[in-house]
Protein backbone atom coordinates (compact mmCIF):
# COMPACT_ATOMS: atom_id res chain seq x y z
CA UNK A 1 0.00 0.00 0.00
CA UNK A 2 1.65 3.04 -0.85
CA UNK A 3 -0.32 4.88 2.28
CA UNK A 4 0.13 4.91 5.47
CA UNK A 5 -3.83 5.87 5.97
CA UNK A 6 -4.59 2.74 3.38
CA UNK A 7 -3.53 0.38 6.65
CA UNK A 8 -5.18 2.71 9.43
CA UNK A 9 -8.21 1.96 6.90
CA UNK A 10 -7.47 -1.67 6.77
CA UNK A 11 -6.99 -2.14 10.59
CA UNK A 12 -9.85 -0.11 10.91
CA UNK A 13 -12.10 -2.27 8.61
CA UNK A 14 -10.88 -5.43 10.92
CA UNK A 15 -12.11 -3.56 13.55
CA UNK A 16 -15.68 -3.26 12.07
CA UNK A 17 -15.67 -6.72 11.22
CA UNK A 18 -15.18 -7.80 14.62
CA UNK A 19 -18.45 -5.69 15.64
CA UNK A 20 -16.49 -2.38 17.23
CA UNK A 21 -18.79 -0.05 18.30
CA UNK A 22 -16.20 2.41 19.29
CA UNK A 23 -12.94 2.61 17.16
CA UNK A 24 -9.66 5.04 18.82
CA UNK A 25 -7.13 5.84 16.35
CA UNK A 26 -4.29 7.60 17.43
CA UNK A 27 -1.11 8.39 15.46
CA UNK A 28 1.62 9.79 16.88
CA UNK A 29 4.71 11.97 15.67
CA UNK A 30 7.93 13.12 17.43
CA UNK A 31 10.84 14.05 15.59
CA UNK A 32 12.78 14.34 18.83
CA UNK A 33 12.16 10.44 19.55
CA UNK A 34 11.99 9.91 15.40
CA UNK A 35 8.79 7.68 15.96
CA UNK A 36 5.74 7.31 14.21
CA UNK A 37 3.09 5.51 16.07
CA UNK A 38 -0.35 4.40 14.87
CA UNK A 39 -2.61 2.86 17.12
CA UNK A 40 -6.16 1.11 16.23
CA UNK A 41 -8.13 0.54 19.30
CA UNK A 42 -11.42 -1.32 19.30
CA UNK A 43 -13.89 -2.60 21.44
CA UNK A 44 -14.70 -5.35 18.82
CA UNK A 45 -15.09 -9.14 19.99
CA UNK A 46 -11.25 -10.05 20.41
CA UNK A 47 -9.26 -13.04 19.51
CA UNK A 48 -8.54 -15.85 21.86
CA UNK A 49 -4.15 -15.98 21.96
CA UNK A 50 -3.65 -18.59 19.83
CA UNK A 51 -5.76 -16.18 16.84
CA UNK A 52 -3.93 -13.41 18.36
CA UNK A 53 -0.17 -15.14 17.42
CA UNK A 54 -1.58 -16.53 14.06
CA UNK A 55 -2.90 -13.03 13.22
CA UNK A 56 0.14 -11.87 11.63
CA UNK A 57 0.78 -15.27 9.60
CA UNK A 58 0.00 -14.54 5.84
CA UNK A 59 -1.63 -18.11 5.37
CA UNK A 60 -3.88 -17.50 8.31
CA UNK A 61 -7.38 -15.76 7.77
CA UNK A 62 -10.60 -15.93 10.34
CA UNK A 63 -12.55 -15.40 7.00
CA UNK A 64 -13.10 -18.83 5.39
CA UNK A 65 -9.94 -17.75 2.57
CA UNK A 66 -6.40 -19.36 2.24
CA UNK A 67 -4.45 -16.01 3.16
CA UNK A 68 -5.07 -13.32 4.78
CA UNK A 69 -2.63 -10.37 4.64
CA UNK A 70 -4.22 -6.96 5.95
CA UNK A 71 -1.84 -7.63 9.44
CA UNK A 72 0.95 -9.27 7.96
CA UNK A 73 1.81 -6.09 5.43
CA UNK A 74 1.48 -4.36 8.21
CA UNK A 75 4.39 -5.85 10.38
CA UNK A 76 6.43 -6.42 7.84
CA UNK A 77 5.93 -2.78 6.73
CA UNK A 78 6.94 -1.81 10.43
CA UNK A 79 9.73 -3.88 11.00
CA UNK A 80 11.13 -2.63 7.79
CA UNK A 81 11.06 0.96 9.47
CA UNK A 82 12.71 0.06 12.28
CA UNK A 83 9.62 -0.67 14.34
CA UNK A 84 7.24 -3.23 15.32
CA UNK A 85 3.90 -4.75 15.26
CA UNK A 86 1.99 -5.00 18.74
CA UNK A 87 -1.11 -7.04 18.95
CA UNK A 88 -3.16 -7.43 22.38
CA UNK A 89 -6.39 -8.53 22.54
CA UNK A 90 -8.92 -9.59 25.10
CA UNK A 91 -11.86 -12.09 24.37
CA UNK A 92 -14.97 -10.07 24.55
CA UNK A 93 -13.00 -7.25 25.00
CA UNK A 94 -11.68 -5.48 22.41
CA UNK A 95 -8.17 -5.69 20.32
CA UNK A 96 -5.76 -3.17 20.43
CA UNK A 97 -3.07 -2.63 17.18
CA UNK A 98 0.07 -0.93 17.72
CA UNK A 99 2.73 -0.32 14.71
CA UNK A 100 5.72 2.14 15.15
CA UNK A 101 8.39 3.25 12.64
CA UNK A 102 11.29 4.87 12.17
CA UNK A 103 9.80 8.37 11.72
CA UNK A 104 13.13 9.65 9.24
CA UNK A 105 13.15 6.15 7.84
CA UNK A 106 13.27 6.19 3.85
CA UNK A 107 11.12 3.32 3.61
CA UNK A 108 8.29 4.65 5.59
CA UNK A 109 5.09 6.08 3.21
CA UNK A 110 3.33 8.94 3.52
CA UNK A 111 0.56 9.06 5.87
CA UNK A 112 -1.32 10.11 2.85
CA UNK A 113 -4.97 11.44 2.88
CA UNK A 114 -6.38 10.89 5.92
CA UNK A 115 -9.09 13.06 5.27
CA UNK A 116 -10.46 10.87 2.99
CA UNK A 117 -9.98 7.49 5.03
CA UNK A 118 -12.09 9.18 7.76
CA UNK A 119 -14.36 10.12 5.33
CA UNK A 120 -15.51 6.73 4.26
CA UNK A 121 -15.57 5.65 7.83
CA UNK A 122 -17.85 8.24 8.69
CA UNK A 123 -20.10 8.03 5.98
CA UNK A 124 -20.39 4.45 5.80
CA UNK A 125 -20.15 3.62 9.35
CA UNK A 126 -22.27 6.65 11.29
CA UNK A 127 -23.48 4.11 13.48
CA UNK A 128 -19.65 3.54 15.54
CA UNK A 129 -18.42 6.07 17.42
CA UNK A 130 -14.95 7.06 15.77
CA UNK A 131 -12.00 8.73 17.79
CA UNK A 132 -9.12 10.17 16.14
CA UNK A 133 -6.53 11.97 17.62
CA UNK A 134 -3.18 12.92 15.82
CA UNK A 135 0.17 14.39 17.13
CA UNK A 136 2.55 16.26 15.60
CA UNK A 137 5.18 17.10 17.98
CA UNK A 138 3.37 18.23 20.91
CA UNK A 139 0.52 19.62 18.24
CA UNK A 140 -2.79 17.87 17.83
CA UNK A 141 -5.63 17.77 16.28
CA UNK A 142 -8.47 15.26 17.71
CA UNK A 143 -12.15 14.66 17.56
CA UNK A 144 -14.71 12.46 18.43
CA UNK A 145 -17.19 11.59 15.96
CA UNK A 146 -20.20 11.58 18.33
CA UNK A 147 -19.38 15.23 19.38
CA UNK A 148 -19.02 16.60 16.03
CA UNK A 149 -22.20 15.20 15.30
CA UNK A 150 -24.16 16.43 18.38
CA UNK A 151 -22.68 19.67 17.65
CA UNK A 152 -24.06 19.98 14.21
CA UNK A 153 -27.58 18.23 15.43
CA UNK A 154 -27.41 15.28 13.61
CA UNK A 155 -27.32 12.09 14.73
CA UNK A 156 -26.42 10.58 11.39
CA UNK A 157 -24.48 12.18 8.34
CA UNK A 158 -25.23 8.81 6.63
CA UNK A 159 -27.76 10.42 4.60
CA UNK A 160 -26.64 13.40 3.78
CA UNK A 161 -23.08 13.11 1.32
CA UNK A 162 -23.39 17.18 1.77
CA UNK A 163 -22.60 17.38 4.82
CA UNK A 164 -19.92 14.61 4.97
CA UNK A 165 -18.29 16.02 2.33
CA UNK A 166 -17.99 19.73 4.26
CA UNK A 167 -16.22 17.01 7.47
CA UNK A 168 -14.29 15.75 4.81
CA UNK A 169 -12.71 19.17 4.48
CA UNK A 170 -12.75 20.19 7.46
CA UNK A 171 -10.75 17.24 8.70
CA UNK A 172 -8.45 18.10 5.77
CA UNK A 173 -7.68 21.94 6.29
CA UNK A 174 -6.76 20.69 9.95
CA UNK A 175 -4.42 17.93 8.78
CA UNK A 176 -2.66 19.77 6.59
CA UNK A 177 -2.40 22.96 9.05
CA UNK A 178 -1.13 20.66 11.82
CA UNK A 179 1.52 18.90 9.22
CA UNK A 180 2.46 23.24 8.19
CA UNK A 181 2.62 23.81 12.23
CA UNK A 182 -0.43 25.55 13.09
CA UNK A 183 -3.22 23.58 14.29
CA UNK A 184 -3.59 22.74 17.94
CA UNK A 185 -7.26 21.76 17.77
CA UNK A 186 -8.65 19.71 20.83
CA UNK A 187 -12.36 19.81 19.38
CA UNK A 188 -14.24 19.67 22.86
CA UNK A 189 -18.05 20.98 22.30
CA UNK B 1 -15.38 27.70 0.53
CA UNK B 2 -12.80 27.02 2.92
CA UNK B 3 -13.76 24.97 6.22
CA UNK B 4 -12.02 25.38 9.01
CA UNK B 5 -14.21 25.53 11.71
CA UNK B 6 -17.23 23.97 13.39
CA UNK B 7 -18.93 27.26 12.59
CA UNK B 8 -18.67 27.01 8.93
CA UNK B 9 -19.79 23.35 9.40
CA UNK B 10 -23.05 24.40 10.83
CA UNK B 11 -23.70 27.05 8.25
CA UNK B 12 -22.67 24.19 5.48
CA UNK B 13 -25.07 21.50 7.70
CA UNK B 14 -27.65 24.39 7.02
CA UNK B 15 -27.15 24.71 3.02
CA UNK B 16 -26.95 21.48 2.64
CA UNK B 17 -30.72 20.66 4.30
CA UNK B 18 -32.28 23.30 2.45
CA UNK B 19 -30.83 21.98 -0.84
CA UNK B 20 -31.12 18.22 0.04
CA UNK B 21 -34.07 16.61 1.96
CA UNK B 22 -32.21 13.75 4.50
CA UNK B 23 -32.92 10.15 3.06
CA UNK B 24 -35.99 8.75 4.83
CA UNK B 25 -37.08 5.32 4.81
CA UNK B 26 -36.01 3.25 1.90
CA UNK B 27 -33.06 4.11 -0.37
CA UNK B 28 -33.98 2.97 -4.13
CA UNK B 29 -30.36 1.95 -4.76
CA UNK B 30 -27.66 0.67 -2.46
CA UNK B 31 -24.21 0.62 -3.45
CA UNK B 32 -21.60 -1.65 -1.80
CA UNK B 33 -17.62 -0.65 -1.74
CA UNK B 34 -15.72 -3.64 -1.24
CA UNK B 35 -13.12 -2.69 1.35
CA UNK B 36 -10.91 -6.26 1.72
CA UNK B 37 -7.18 -5.27 2.30
CA UNK B 38 -7.00 -6.50 -1.69
CA UNK B 39 -9.50 -3.31 -2.52
CA UNK B 40 -7.65 -0.86 -0.53
CA UNK B 41 -4.64 -1.78 -2.00
CA UNK B 42 -6.51 -1.49 -5.68
CA UNK B 43 -8.28 1.76 -4.64
CA UNK B 44 -11.40 1.29 -3.10
CA UNK B 45 -10.96 4.03 -0.68
CA UNK B 46 -10.69 6.65 -3.83
CA UNK B 47 -13.16 5.08 -5.62
CA UNK B 48 -15.56 5.19 -2.20
CA UNK B 49 -14.85 8.63 -1.87
CA UNK B 50 -15.51 9.10 -5.85
CA UNK B 51 -18.61 8.04 -5.34
CA UNK B 52 -19.65 9.72 -2.26
CA UNK B 53 -18.73 12.85 -3.84
CA UNK B 54 -20.82 11.99 -6.81
CA UNK B 55 -23.46 11.74 -5.23
CA UNK B 56 -23.37 15.21 -3.06
CA UNK B 57 -23.26 17.32 -6.59
CA UNK B 58 -25.81 15.74 -7.95
CA UNK B 59 -27.98 15.83 -4.49
CA UNK B 60 -29.00 12.10 -5.10
CA UNK B 61 -30.96 10.89 -1.78
CA UNK B 62 -31.76 7.91 -2.93
CA UNK B 63 -28.95 5.54 -2.47
CA UNK B 64 -26.73 4.06 0.29
CA UNK B 65 -23.76 4.28 0.02
CA UNK B 66 -22.04 0.90 2.40
CA UNK B 67 -19.22 -1.52 2.69
CA UNK B 68 -18.12 -5.18 2.67
CA UNK B 69 -14.91 -7.26 2.94
CA UNK B 70 -13.31 -9.52 0.33
CA UNK B 71 -14.75 -11.74 -1.99
CA UNK B 72 -12.23 -13.71 -3.63
CA UNK B 73 -12.29 -11.85 -6.86
CA UNK B 74 -8.84 -9.73 -5.43
CA UNK B 75 -7.51 -9.85 -8.84
CA UNK B 76 -10.69 -7.55 -10.27
CA UNK B 77 -10.27 -4.82 -7.25
CA UNK B 78 -11.52 -2.57 -6.80
CA UNK B 79 -15.03 -3.81 -7.06
CA UNK B 80 -17.89 -2.22 -6.11
CA UNK B 81 -21.62 -3.77 -6.64
CA UNK B 82 -25.02 -1.85 -7.06
CA UNK B 83 -28.42 -3.41 -6.09
CA UNK B 84 -31.97 -2.52 -6.59
CA UNK B 85 -34.46 -4.68 -5.62
CA UNK B 86 -33.84 -7.94 -6.33
CA UNK B 87 -31.22 -7.09 -9.09
CA UNK B 88 -27.49 -6.93 -8.36
CA UNK B 89 -25.06 -5.72 -10.71
CA UNK B 90 -21.03 -6.51 -9.73
CA UNK B 91 -18.56 -4.05 -11.92
CA UNK B 92 -14.80 -4.54 -11.40
CA UNK B 93 -11.64 -3.18 -12.33
CA UNK B 94 -12.68 0.50 -11.53
CA UNK B 95 -10.98 3.43 -10.98
CA UNK B 96 -12.73 7.35 -9.31
CA UNK B 97 -13.37 8.12 -13.04
CA UNK B 98 -15.30 5.11 -13.71
CA UNK B 99 -17.06 5.16 -10.44
CA UNK B 100 -18.46 8.88 -11.22
CA UNK B 101 -19.58 7.68 -14.64
CA UNK B 102 -21.24 4.94 -12.69
CA UNK B 103 -23.40 7.02 -11.04
CA UNK B 104 -24.09 8.96 -14.10
CA UNK B 105 -25.45 5.95 -16.16
CA UNK B 106 -26.15 3.09 -13.67
CA UNK B 107 -28.14 5.24 -10.77
CA UNK B 108 -29.18 8.14 -12.85
CA UNK B 109 -30.01 6.95 -16.40
CA UNK B 110 -31.04 3.67 -15.14
CA UNK B 111 -28.37 1.93 -17.52
CA UNK B 112 -26.24 -0.78 -16.83
CA UNK B 113 -22.25 -0.31 -18.18
CA UNK B 114 -21.92 -3.96 -19.88
CA UNK B 115 -18.64 -3.48 -20.66
CA UNK B 116 -17.16 -3.14 -16.87
CA UNK B 117 -19.94 -6.15 -15.48
CA UNK B 118 -17.94 -9.02 -13.75
CA UNK B 119 -21.15 -10.61 -12.81
CA UNK B 120 -25.23 -10.10 -12.34
CA UNK B 121 -27.88 -11.42 -10.39
CA UNK B 122 -31.53 -10.98 -10.47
Amino acid sequence: MKELSLHILDLVENALRAGARRITISLLEDSARDLLEMVVEDDGRGMDEKTRQQAVDPFFSTKGKKVGLGLPLIAQLSKQCGGNLEITSEEGKGTRVKATFRRSHIDVPPLGDLAETLFVLLASHPEVEFIFSHEVNGRRFSFRSSEVFRALGIENPGGNPVLLSALRDWIAYHETTLREGQTNEDYKP
Amino acid sequence: MKITSLEDLKRIKEEAQKRALLREGKAEYKITVHMGTCGIAAGARQVMAAILDEIAKRNLTNVLVTQAGCIGLCDREPLVSIEKGTERVLYGDLTPEKARQLVASHIVNGQIVGDWVVHTER
